[in-house]
């Protein structure tokens, strides 16, 4: 698995930290997407695919 | 096996997300997503922001490019309007006359901008739903230095009405509540807004619309103010009604349907046997909070899509329709109880929110930095507290107050830990 973000369209809900806060992390200025694990193990892999799901400004983009 | 479609109709963010849902859910049968509008998926909430401001182009809001719809296998029938349900049947009528037997039905067609009669037929009046509408708006705003008259100080008219601003533009905020966002947010945070487009130079008034002013541009009549109940003119080269929208449910008329505010489903999001509602047309019974509930929040049309699609397929699965994979167990139907979310950006400031904020009968608003109006309120019914919003906040603050409201818990507990959780900067 491979995700790639578009972090200049992110709205900084958050939800992708939520469901999977091994992988993604927000900035503190702003509220916008880090990415913290670009190729994440399989343990996370239906995490991330949730996060991509619910994305409420289709921001993240996952390759498996 | 059926070879009969699941249709969804609606092809905007919960549309195309419930398709996608359902094929992940394990849907391999034909699958129709029918829209009305002639552009694939794209996303709603920038329209009022960087589309309008101009940041963005359209093809940035585009939710999914043809390469990644194309693993779907859509038949995708935009410009596309479904005129019809039989329910016992799970048939749709199409605008050309097509009927389309489903095996089932997911309604996601969203909600249409009111307008005012008197509107009618008069250039200058805008809506703001569509992709066309913000982009005939946005060609208007790009002309020149304009007088906007913003009718209704709502989430979108405080939106766009801070675009507005920010380009330039004279700005009046039309409202028939006093404070912008009353309805939504409580009057707290209304004022902190309020102070904010005061300071940016927008003009608030309070009433109602009496009647449009025209001028003669040709043939034709255009806009030329905004005459208020009170007597009072706000002369306009622009106006932007911006007083709601209505479900889009006029062409449900199938009574097993209940459309009194939009279309009504039970806590799976099921309206009817087959058939199931995501989105801002969806009005569903949300188990944790006991009443019904209807959201136009973008993270809502995500959320119940992917609920609708998964409970769709496990009751087609229970039907026999859909096959259960050999060496796994059938999903059961789940019920949909979402933490509702929504957004807002004005200027520099973004509000976020977390459970319900309207309807509440208790709420604290707590100013904790008036210049930079970083702010907390509570909102609070029947003794629980119910939702909680932050203007301002830091992320990890934010991700701290959703974890109060997860679950309506007593109001006194929620206000120590909202306290506990903004305390340190």
């Amino acid at each position: 698995m491979k995700i790639t973000l578009d972090a200049d369209k992110c709205c900084a809900a958050g939800q992708c930290v939520l469901v999977a806060p091994e992988v993604f992390d927000q900035r503190d200025e702003d509220g916008v997407v880090v990415l913290l694990d670009a190729e994440p193990p399989a343990a996370q892999h239906a995490a991330v695919r949730e996060a991509a799901a619910i994305c409420p400004a289709a921001v993240i983009e996952v390759q498996e | 096996m059926t070879t009969l479609p699941i249709a969804v109709v609606g092809a905007s963010a919960a549309g195309i997300t419930a398709a996608e849902a359902l094929r992940r859910a394990g849907w391999d049968g034909p699958l129709t997503l029918i829209g009305d509008e002639p552009h694939l998926p794209y996303d709603r909430p920038p329209l009022s922001k960087q589309l309008l401001h101009g940041a963005w182009e359209p093809a940035k809001l585009l939710l999914r490019t043809e390469e990644q719809l194309a693993p779907l296998d859509l038949d995708l029938r935009l410009g596309t309007r479904a005129t019809g349900l039989d329910v016992a049947t799970r048939t749709l009528t199409l605008d050309g006359g097509e009927r389309l037997a489903c095996a089932g039905v997911i309604i996601a067609t969203g909600v249409a901008a009111r307008t005012l009669p008197a509107a009618d037929g008069l250039a200058g009046v805008f809506t703001l739903r569509t992709l066309d509408d913000a982009l005939a708006l946005r060609d208007r705003l790009s002309e020149g230095a304009r007088r906007l008259v913003v009718v209704g100080n709502g989430v979108l008219g405080c939106e766009a009405a801070a675009v507005a601003r920010e380009l330039g533009h004279e700005v009046t905020l039309v409202g028939r509540e006093p404070v912008p966002m009353a309805v939504a947010v409580g009057a707290g945070i209304g004022e902190l807004l309020a102070e904010e487009h005061r300071a940016r130079g927008v003009r608030l008034v309070t009433g109602e619309v009496a009647e449009f002013e025209t001028v003669a541009d040709g043939s034709a009549a255009r806009v030329g103010g905004v005459r208020l109940a009170d007597g009072s003119l706000h002369p306009a080269d622009l106006v932007l009604l911006a007083i709601g929208s209505e479900p889009a449910v006029g062409w449900l008329a199938d009574p097993a349907l209940d459309t009194a505010d939009g279309l009504g489903c039970d806590a799976y999001c099921a309206a009817a046997p087959g058939i199931y509602a995501a989105g801002d047309v969806a009005r569903w019974e949300h188990p944790g909070h006991g009443r019904p509930l209807r959201f136009e929040h973008r993270m809502n049309a995500t959320e119940q899509a992917m609920a609708a699609a998964r409970n769709l397929v496990a009751e087609l699965t229970a039907e026999g329709v859909v096959a259960t994979a050999e060496g796994t167990e059938p999903q059961e139907r789940r019920p949909f109880a979402p933490v509702p979310y929504f957004w807002s950006d004005q200027y520099g400031l973004k509000l976020q929110a977390y459970g319900l904020t309207s309807g509440a009968d208790e709420v604290e608003t707590t100013v904790l930095d008036g210049e930079a109006r970083r702010a907390v309120a509570l909102y609070g019914r029947d003794g629980l507290a119910v939702g909680v919003l932050a203007c301002a906040l830091p992320p990890r603050q934010i991700r701290a107050l959703r974890a109060v409201v997860a679950t309506p818990v007593p109001w006194e507990e929620a206000r120590d830990r909202v306290r506990a959780a903004t305390a340190t900067g």
